[in-house]
């Protein structure tokens, strides 16, 4: 009666076995993690992060998934909120990879919370693909599993410093003779910032007359543009996430403080157009991605093809947070296919590897996992739109320097 | 030092930056009068304070949204934060009055957090300001620029001010909050509500930052966590001014907005805030300094 019982339990144990192994071969699924802000101060962004994540991975599902070995896999992401708090990012990262068995992990966003996470991933030996921390810090401490999507913080205004050199004439001096305003906001990654641009300057001969460094928490400019009103410098830089860029549009044109060329970061996040009309006019924004380039890949066809797409999916234009993210889940597809494995040391050396152009832009990881095939692009907000205006490769419009003065636009 | 010769070279630079200093401080003394009371009044430090001023904002933005002019978020976000203090107070903040400045300070905080994420729910983390339709000065060939918003906060702040100490003088319910500031107990032997008074006092202080609120998102602009600069400045000026002492609050809210906006010119932004608390610091010695030989004449 023993024998008899524990043969039919011996059976019915391989019976299981068969189908759950049939099942793998049929619906392989590679999940990777993903700890984003939802809620919190980040959570627009976290919002746009997860949004270009999830249009990707329904695309490349929608084409049957990708093709790791032999078979088939889909892709799937487990999220967490991570509640825009460091520590909570961390503590998330361990939990997917370790209570999850997560053995690929998509970036959060934000610089401060990619930092948190990536000792953990680093620790563990996970790969991660990040598309939203542009931290300069974050490349420099050797991790050899973070990768990165987008273009570091020290070149968002590289090319705002470079046209301000070309355009010198314009404003009648010579490129060491311009004088460059910062209001920088006081954290690690606005600051790599002001490094980049101040490193620019240098090249040039430019003269720093005003280095204000915004505090986190004022939602007031007025005391660095009545210094600014009163320097007259040839290129005012503004810095400080979508707040900076919103109080600085807000109150340049109440102050009526005239510069030649006015360069920012964050204008679409800010949407400045939107919120400030004719007050944002002018103004030059730096961007890690616009519609209008002429990048392609075979899974969302063109840039524009992507934002019409994400417009229709989720009812606004992608702003390059979304796009960037999209990228992420890309590269990971791309490097899953040439690694032919779902082996996280065979996928790190792929992803190491990697060479391709997406929609988003070209990606080529150096050794510290930063891309370095794809420059920042630089819009100027004409007639209530953005257009590229540098680099030149992809310019639509000549920009229009030394912006009229407030007391000549009508 | 390159600042400094330049307030020499070009004067009227002090103008720009005395006033805008005047018409922040007149907001955070709006924020200060209601933490004085609460904090005067009941003994509790109310941490909240600047998110009931985050909320007077969003307040005022629902204003606009319904097609009205944002100047009438003033007075409906006065209304929306008294109700909602009210019920604040009946559901958490009753509990707390006689207890432990350390528990209620855990509690306000907990509102506050709630609060910022509510608001973050429900109108996102964007950054939002409202046009108030007043236009904008230009004096002195453009050196000095006057905002009509700001100056209406100026003068909101003083006749608000002015109001609260009437109202406190002669009112019923003003005289029953001194009372029951002085002595609840006597208070209530009286016949005096008490429990009526604190929810009366915590709905005011609510009402106030409202207001302040509505101010700030035509002046400046608000985002779900905008609101600690306000309690943490607010929690300065009381200190400051001493609790329940509303001149006081005024002269504090103006001269802190002052002196920061000249720290922020000459030292730079980053160091704005760090010489307001060092002027805190030495506020406080010289009163300690102040008090102390009081004391020796009372010997």
């Amino acid at each position: 009666m023993t024998g008899f019982r524990t043969g039919l339990m011996a059976a019915a144990a391989a019976a299981a076995l068969v189908a759950g192994a049939a099942g793998a071969q049929a619906a392989c699924t590679i999940t990777l993690g993903a700890a984003v802000s939802l809620t919190g101060k980040y959570s627009t962004n976290g919002t746009h992060t997860k949004n270009g994540y999830n249009l990707a991975l329904k695309l490349i599902n929608d084409k049957g998934g990708v093709k790791v070995g032999d078979q088939m896999c889909k892709l799937a992401v487990k999220y967490y909120d991570d509640e825009s708090t460091p520590a909570r990012g961390s503590e998330l990262a361990e939990r997917l990879i370790k209570q999850d068995g997560v053995k690929f992990m998509l970036g959060p966003y934000s610089s401060g919370l990619t930092k948190a996470i990536a000792p953990v991933t680093e620790k563990y030996k996970v790969p991660m693909v990040e598309a939203n921390g542009a931290s300069r810090s974050l490349f420099t401490k050797g991790y050899k599993y973070l990768f990165a999507v987008l273009s570091t913080s020290e070149q968002y205004l590289a090319s705002a410093v470079a046209l301000a050199a070309e355009n010198a004439g314009k404003m009648g001096k010579k490129p060491n003779q311009l004088t460059m305003a910062l209001a920088i906001q006081n954290d690690p990654f606005s600051q790599d910032i002001r490094a980049g641009v101040i490193d620019d300057g240098k090249k040039y001969g430019m003269k720093v007359v005003v280095d204000d460094k915004l505090p986190k928490d004022l939602n007031d400019m007025t005391t660095t543009l009545t210094k600014v009103r009163a320097l007259h410098p040839d290129l005012f830089i503004v810095s400080g996430h979508a707040k900076g860029a919103a109080t600085a549009i807000r109150q340049m044109a109440e102050m009526k403080v005239d510069v030649p060329m006015l360069a920012m970061t964050h204008c679409d996040s800010a949407k400045i157009i939107k919120k400030f009309g004719k007050a944002a006019e002018y103004t030059l924004c730096a961007s890690q991605w616009a519609p209008t380039l002429t990048y392609k890949d075979d899974i969302f066809g063109s840039a524009m093809d992507f934002a019409k797409l994400f417009n229709k999916t989720y009812g606004y234009m992608p702003p390059y947070q979304a796009a960037e993210s999209a990228a992420a889940v890309e590269v990971f597809a791309d490097a899953f296919k040439r690694a032919g494995s779902t082996d996280p040391q065979k996928v790190r050396d792929a992803l190491a590897a990697t060479e391709m152009q997406t929609f988003y832009g070209n990606i080529k990881f150096d050794a510290t996992g930063k891309n370095v095939a794809k420059p920042m692009v630089l819009y100027q907000v004409l007639n209530g739109k953005y257009v590229v205006v540098a680099p030149s490769k992809w310019a639509a419009a000549k920009p229009i320097i030394p912006r009229p003065k407030w007391s000549e636009r009508k | 030092m390159d600042n400094l010769n330049l307030l020499f070279a070009a004067p009227i630079l002090n103008v720009q930056l005395l006033l805008d200093g005047l018409w922040i401080g007149a907001i955070f003394a709006l924020a200060a009068f209601g933490m004085a009371l609460v904090w005067g009044v009941m003994n509790i430090i109310n941490i909240a304070q600047g998110e009931f001023v985050m909320l007077g904002g969003y307040m005022t933005l629902l204003v606009v949204k319904a097609g009205l002019s944002p100047l009438l978020g003033i007075p409906f976000a006065a209304v929306v934060l008294f109700i909602l203090g009210w019920a604040l107070y009946r559901a958490v903040i009753w509990r707390i009055v006689d207890a432990d400045m350390f528990i209620s300070l855990l509690a306000t905080f907990g509102i506050s957090i709630m609060m910022q994420q509510l608001m973050n729910e429900v109108f996102g983390s964007d950054v939002r300001t409202a046009e108030s339709g007043l236009g904008m000065n230009y004096l002195f060939n453009n050196q000095v620029t006057v905002s009509q918003i700001k100056v209406l906060a100026f003068v909101l702040a003083f006749a608000i001010g002015m109001g609260l100490w009437l109202f406190l003088k002669k009112s019923r319910l003003g005289q029953a909050i001194r009372a029951t500031s002085q002595n609840p107990r006597a208070a209530r032997i009286l016949g005096i509500d008490t429990s009526r008074v604190y929810a009366a006092t915590y709905a005011i202080n609510a009402a106030l930052c409202g207001a302040a609120g509505a101010l700030v998102v035509m002046a400046y602009s608000i985002h779900p966590y905008v609101g600690l600069p306000y309690t943490v400045r607010s929690f300065m000026i009381v200190i400051m001014a001493g609790l329940g002492n509303l001149g006081g609050v005024i002269a504090a809210g103006l001269g802190l907005g002052a002196a920061e906006q000249f720290a922020g010119f000459l030292l730079g932004a980053e160091y704005q805030l760090a010489f307001v608390f060092l002027l805190l610091v030495a506020v406080l010695v010289w009163r300690q300094i102040n008090l102390a030989r009081k004391r020796q004449y009372l010997k």
